[in-house]
């Protein structure tokens, strides 16, 4: 199944060769009123060359920008490829982002269509339209709620489809020019780094930089038309796209869109996907999910349990890559599929995946090593916006936790005296739209592209990223300070939900803890605690001592380490609210902004450090609806237990 | 405005034995329009919902429904004339899923035999998959399809509320009565459930009768208040009039008589 992409080198073209070839094959599933609804790749391409003309019909040029807003829906990726059949640039945005955060894209971009999923997105575009000039027309796709509006720039995707539809049959012609002009080097597609500082950068990739990278990777995993993809995560993020979008158009696999957010869990065990991508939180809130229901089971369920992921543990990881294990351990491990990691797959719904992926940041190996050792081929991948993200791949049988693996054919890697990691690829972008000093910061003349990152190639050749260079900083005796992987390490515990660890330049390391909310609260209802929110529990003493456990088994791990045993953790607090997204305590994405939240709690940083036993807080919180309101509390500041390198064998 | 008068009640008057639940009230319900019932404890609302829908039968006075005068009629009567409603205190089946019990909600219209059912003939093959289309539809319009399979016992309050509504839904009523539908919800639960009486109100075109307590809630979502006290009408207005009438004023801050 060899494409020439060559002669193919834009996703419209794509698409049209696999209406040709696989016309009958599912493109896109969407479970809409309880069934899945296929779309061949036959009417996937009919609906994106009416999009197409209906869209033309409307205005839209060569060059100019579409937003696309919605959770993934075959339309939204039909609107991705209409744009692109004209030669357009679209920009999926996140769904879940406030208003105030589409002015920027879209005046950046000055887009002129956006295709919105459903009131909740137009209620957004109609309240920024005044910081918008450009924004001419708004095309919805589910009209439930929005009979009485009346803005002239509202338009339903039905009617701007059968306008398309009727230039369509008038003029076929029109369309397949269109998409014949389009080349490998045009911007194909537009996505807006989600920032952890400073104003979101656009960042410009190309149809050769998605499809070339796209294409590698899939012929050197094997990915084909048989492969079947869940797409849960935002369209506007590039992972996704990649997944969802630029991959399956290369490849011809058919992708499937969940029936809401909610339903991902369930949608997954019905569609059973052979390939699977999704960020190392996923594969935690999962973990924790089944770590809940172990801990209600009953007794010879969890000793079966336990029994059987200590077995796992020793040998499953060496049984996937076919190293020689003992007779009778297969027979252990065999049992166990039969009776617990079969079944636990069957409920993860990843019975059938052949290939997991995670990236987007640092997975605790913890967490890692789980899904491998039931079976689940996960592996780790390296790479961001700016690379079309393929730059590192664990190979299927060498795969280390620690390490996010080799480069990817086509990849080079080198280092900066200060660690940083630079990258030279086929997938690099093209620039950051109309923003040609930070291009130029982030891509020097040579072509090497500063990624930030800071790491290191060990000695089977594989790429270890420790942290954000800025991040990594040193503690006063010097000691190295990586705090993204001491919060990594406090994360796999199932009762911790964020951290955020301080450290640099300071005598020691201390912890802002959030707990999470269902384990916690499981383990609360088990021992008759009553509690009314997050934050009566996560002040309650018995939770303090719960993490305090959590947080000296941290330390008694890192003590082992002789580089990093002093960055152990000696004072911690549980924050009395959840960091999030709509306060910036979090990137849309769910990384934590560590300065911001080191600067908005800064009177906790310093009582963290002072040696007080709690800390009064004045918080102003913001409600779901855009209310705010304030409370006070007092935090307890917890002191844990830390280890001389020596004496860690007791408490592990 | 809205359309002409779908429901008249005229001098209805309710005695249990001595208590005088309602005295002698008479309104309309236009269709079309969210109508609200408000009042102190006590006043008489539920019974009002209860005369209405047959459940009670008022010793004087009768009920106009789309042109039919009723002196009384029984629930299932009322039912067939497509009025639907829900309950103050949730009345679902606890052990079923949320599917089935919405799917209880197209019962009347359910033209199969037990027989042919059981059997799963042609008719009634097709039968249940025109119902069960319905009611996906009805799910998937008040957002639990999360929901579909768990057993309604299992869920939060604001949840099961919601699925109340969904089973009243599924009969198509032309006349919706609501008893309490916020009450006991949190004030996100309250404006999901506010959204949820507008979009039935837009969407279906169902003429809605409300009893709330929440005065924020009535006077954001309703056309017209009817204010109960003591079982007798005691106002009948717009909610601007309403909220500066001095006698409802009284009613709820109590004053002496």
């Amino acid at each position: 199944m060899a494409i020439d992409i060559g002669t193919l080198d834009t996703f419209p073209k794509l698409l049209m060769h696999h209406a040709q070839v696989r016309g009958e094959r599912p493109a896109i599933r969407e479970k809409d009123l309880g069934i899945w609804q296929t779309w061949t790749w036959r009417e996937f391409a009919d609906e994106v060359r009416f999009l197409a003309c209906g869209l033309a019909e409307q205005g839209l040029k060569r060059g100019d920008h579409v937003a696309l807003i919605g959770a993934n829906r075959p339309r939204i990726y039909a609107g991705i490829a209409a744009a692109q059949c004209l030669g357009a640039i679209p920009i999926p945005l996140y769904q879940d982002a406030v208003a105030g955060e589409m002015v920027f894209p879209i005046r950046n971009a000055e887009v002129s269509h956006a295709i919105a999923e459903d009131q909740e997105q137009v209620d957004k575009l109609l309240e920024i339209l005044p910081q918008c000039p450009s924004l001419e027309h708004i095309y919805y796709d589910d009209p439930r709620g929005l009979r009485h509006y009346s803005a002239p720039q509202l338009e339903s995707y039905d009617k701007l489809r059968e306008l398309g539809r009727s230039r369509y049959r008038a003029d076929p012609a029109f369309l397949e020019e269109e998409i014949a002009k389009g080349r490998g080097v045009d911007s194909a597609a537009m996505f807006f780094t989600s920032g952890t500082t400073g104003v979101p950068k656009g960042v410009v990739l190309t149809y050769t930089n998605l499809i070339e990278r796209s294409k590698v990777v899939a012929d050197w995993e094997g990915i084909g038309e048989d492969d079947v993809v869940l797409a849960f995560m935002p369209p506007a993020w590039i992972g996704q796209n990649i997944f969802s979008y630029a991959q399956p158009l290369v490849a011809g696999y058919c992708i499937c869109c969940p029936e809401s957010a909610e339903t991902v869990t369930p949608d997954m065990r019905e569609i059973g996907p052979t390939y699977y991508f999704a960020p190392p939180r996923v594969f935690e809130a999962l973990l924790t999910q089944v770590s809940v229901r172990m801990d209600d089971a009953a007794a010879p369920k969890r000793a079966l349990y336990r029994y059987f992921m200590g077995v796992a543990r020793r040998v499953g990881e060496r049984i996937m890559e076919g190293k020689p294990v003992s007779a009778l351990e297969r027979l252990r491990y065999w049992l166990g599929d039969l009776l617990v990691y079969g079944p636990l797959r069957n409920v993860l719904g990843m019975s059938r995946i052949r290939i997991a992926y995670t990236g987007g940041e640092a997975i605790g190996p913890d967490l890692f090593v789980f899904y491998r050792s039931i079976g689940v081929n996960l592996k780790q991948l390296y790479g961001s916006t700016e690379t079309s993200v393929f730059v590192c791949v664990q190979p299927n049988d060498r795969v280390k936790s620690d390490t996010v693996g080799p480069a990817v054919p086509g990849v080079e890697l080198k280092f900066t005296p200060e660690r940083e990691l630079l990258i030279r690829s086929p997938g690099l972008f093209k620039e950051y739209y109309k923003n040609p000093q930070a291009t130029l910061e982030a891509k020097d003349s040579e072509g090497w592209f500063h990624t930030g990152d800071a790491g290191y190639i060990d000695a089977d050749g594989h790429l270890k990223i420790i942290d954000r260079a800025k991040d990594v900083g040193a503690l006063a005796d010097g000691t190295l300070f990586a705090p993204k992987y001491l919060e990594n390490k406090l994360k796999f515990f199932p009762y911790i939900k964020e951290a955020v660890c301080f450290g640099d330049k300071r005598d020691k390391v201390c912890a802002f803890l959030n707990i999470d909310m269902e384990a916690v609260g499981a383990w609360a209802e088990r021992r008759n605690m009553p509690y009314s929110g997050y934050t009566d529990l996560a002040s309650r003493d018995e939770v303090y001592a719960l993490l305090r456990g959590c947080v000296e088994q941290v330390n008694a791990d890192l003590a082992r380490e002789p580089e990093i045993a002093n960055s152990q953790i000696g004072r911690f607090l549980v924050l009395h609210k959840e960091l999030d997204a709509d306060d910036e305590e979090l990137t849309r994405t769910r990384k934590v902004r560590r300065r911001f939240v080191g600067e908005k709690y800064a009177p906790l940083v310093e009582a963290l450090y002072d040696g007080r036993q709690s800390v009064r807080v004045e918080a102003k919180v913001r409600y779901e609806d855009g209310r705010t309101g304030t409370f006070s509390a007092d935090l307890k500041i917890s002191d844990a237990k830390t280890f001389p390198p020596a004496a860690a064998k007791r408490a592990a | 405005m809205k359309g002409d008068v779908i429901l008249s009640v005229e001098g209805v008057s309710l005695a249990f034995g001595g208590v005088k639940a309602l005295q002698g009230v008479s309104f309309d319900v236009k269709e079309g329009e969210v109508r609200a019932i408000i009042g102190p404890n006590g006043a008489g609302k539920s019974s009002m919902l209860n005369v209405i829908n047959g459940v009670y039968h008022p010793q004087q006075g009768k009920i106009r429904f789309k042109d039919k005068a009723f002196a009384d009629m029984n629930s299932h009567e009322a039912a067939a004339l497509g009025i639907a409603r829900t309950f103050q205190n949730i009345a679902l089946f606890r052990g079923m899923t949320v599917l089935d019990n919405i799917m209880t909600g197209r019962n009347l219209k359910m033209r199969c035999g037990f027989l042919q059912q059981a059997l799963w003939l042609g008719p009634a093959r097709r039968e249940e998959l025109e119902h069960r289309r319905a009611v996906e539809e009805i799910i998937d319009f008040l957002e639990i399809q999360h929901i579909r399979r768990t057993p309604v016992g299992r869920l939060p309050y604001g949840l099961q509320k919601r699925v109340e509504l969904g089973r009243a839904l599924a009969a198509e009523p032309a006349l919706l009565l609501l008893d309490e539908p916020m009450a006991g919800m949190n004030l996100e639960e309250k404006q999901d459930m506010c959204r949820f009486v507008l979009e039935v109100n837009d969407h279906y075109g169902t003429t809605l009768v409300l009893i709330e307590h929440d005065m924020g809630v009535v006077m954001d979502i309703s056309d017209r208040v009817v204010v109960l006290d003591y079982g007798r009408k005691i106002a009948d207005d717009v909610p601007e009039k309403i909220r500066g009438n001095q006698q409802v004023i009284d009613a709820y801050l109590g004053v002496t008589h």
